[in-house]
C-alpha cells in the first residue's frame, strides 16, 4: 500500500468503518511507516482537540434572553397564524 | 402461506414524541426542543458565520422558521437533523450577506491549498493541552478552523464537533455520502496541518519538562 492510498482511506479508518481486509492492510502499513502513522495519531488528535474544545459555548443569560426572544416570537407568529382546522 | 412483512410498530422517539405535541400547538414541547438543541445551533451558527450577532440572529431565525414549518416536517429524519438544515441555510446566508465578494456554496467543489503528502511528521508531544493554557489553545483552535473554506468548515463542525453520523450530515446539508466524506478528509488534513505549526514548533523549542 502506498501513502497516498492510506491516506484516502484515513478518514475511514478513524471512522472504523472498513471492512476487516481493508483495515488490517491500514494497519500493515502503519506498522512500518513512521510518517502515515504520525499523520494518523495527529489527526486523530485534531479532531479530539476539536471535540472537546468547547469552542462557542453559549453563555446562560444569552441563553435566555434567546429562548425567550424565540418564544415570544413564536406565539406572535400562531397569533397571526390561528390553526385552519 | 403468503409471506407478509410484519407490520413493525417503530417505537417513538421522545424527541419526536415533543414534536408532535408541538405540531399539535403545544408551545412548552416546542420550548423544550430549543431548550435541547439552541446550544448545538448557536455553535454550529458561530462556526459558519465567524460572527457573534449573526450566530445569534441563526438562533431565532432558525427555530423561528423550524416552528412556522413544523407542519411540513415529514417525520423522516430526525427533528434535529431537519433543524440542522433549517440553520445550516440560514448561517451561510448570513455569510453571503457579509461576504459577498466570495460565492459561499456548499455544492461547489472546494480548491485545497494542498492535497499532497503531509511533509512535516514529527508527532504533538507534548500532547497541545499541556503546552498551551486554556485561553491560547482555544484561540490557536478558532483562528484556524477560521481559516478553513466554508464548505470544509461546516462538513468538520457537524461531523466531527457535533457528532452527526455521515449520513445525518450528508441529509442536513444535501449532499452525498461521498461529497461528505471527501470534504471531511480535507478538513481534516488540512487543520491537522495548519495546528502542526503550532504544536510542533513549541515542542521543538521547549526542550524538556
Amino acid at each position: 500500500m502506498k501513502c497516498s492510498e492510506f491516506l484516502n482511506e484515513l478518514t475511514n479508518y478513524l471512522d472504523g468503518v472498513l471492512d476487516a481486509r481493508t483495515k488490517t492492510e491500514l494497519d500493515d502499513h502503519l506498522a512500518w511507516c513512521h510518517n502515515c502513522y504520525v499523520v494518523c495519531d495527529t489527526t486523530r488528535k485534531t479532531i479530539e482537540i476539536y471535540r472537546d474544545s468547547e469552542l462557542y459555548e453559549l453563555p446562560d443569560d444569552l441563553r435566555t434572553r434567546l429562548r425567550s426572544a424565540i418564544m415570544s416570537k413564536c406565539s406572535e407568529h400562531k397569533k397571526s397564524n390561528p390553526p385552519s382546522s | 402461506m403468503s409471506t407478509i412483512q410484519p407490520n413493525i410498530e417503530q417505537p417513538v422517539s421522545e424527541e419526536m414524541q415533543l414534536v408532535r405535541r408541538a405540531k399539535r400547538g403545544d408551545d412548552t414541547a416546542f420550548e423544550e426542543l430549543v431548550r435541547r438543541y439552541d446550544r448545538n445551533v448557536f455553535r454550529i451558527a458561530q462556526h459558519i458565520t465567524q460572527n457573534r450577532e449573526d450566530a445569534e440572529d441563526v438562533v431565532q431565525e432558525a427555530f423561528l422558521k423550524a416552528y412556522g414549518n413544523l407542519a411540513k416536517f415529514q417525520e423522516q429524519s430526525k427533528f434535529y437533523t431537519w433543524l440542522v438544515r433549517i440553520a445550516v441555510n440560514e448561517a451561510l446566508m448570513k455569510l453571503r450577506r457579509r461576504k459577498p465578494e466570495r460565492t459561499v456554496s456548499l455544492d461547489e467543489e472546494v480548491k485545497t491549498e494542498d492535497d499532497s503528502l503531509p511533509r512535516e511528521v514529527a508527532d504533538w508531544s507534548p500532547n497541545p493541552e499541556q503546552m498551551y493554557n486554556q485561553a491560547e489553545l482555544r484561540d490557536i483552535l478558532t483562528r484556524t478552523i477560521q481559516g478553513l473554506p466554508a464548505g470544509f468548515r461546516t462538513v468538520f463542525v457537524l461531523r466531527d464537533v457535533e457528532g452527526l453520523s455521515t449520513e445525518e450530515t450528508a441529509d442536513a446539508l444535501e449532499l452525498s455520502i461521498p461529497a461528505v466524506k471527501s470534504r471531511l478528509l480535507r478538513a481534516r488534513l488540512q487543520l491537522r496541518e495548519r495546528l502542526n505549526r503550532f504544536f510542533q514548533k513549541k515542542a521543538s523549542g521547549d526542550g524538556d519538562q
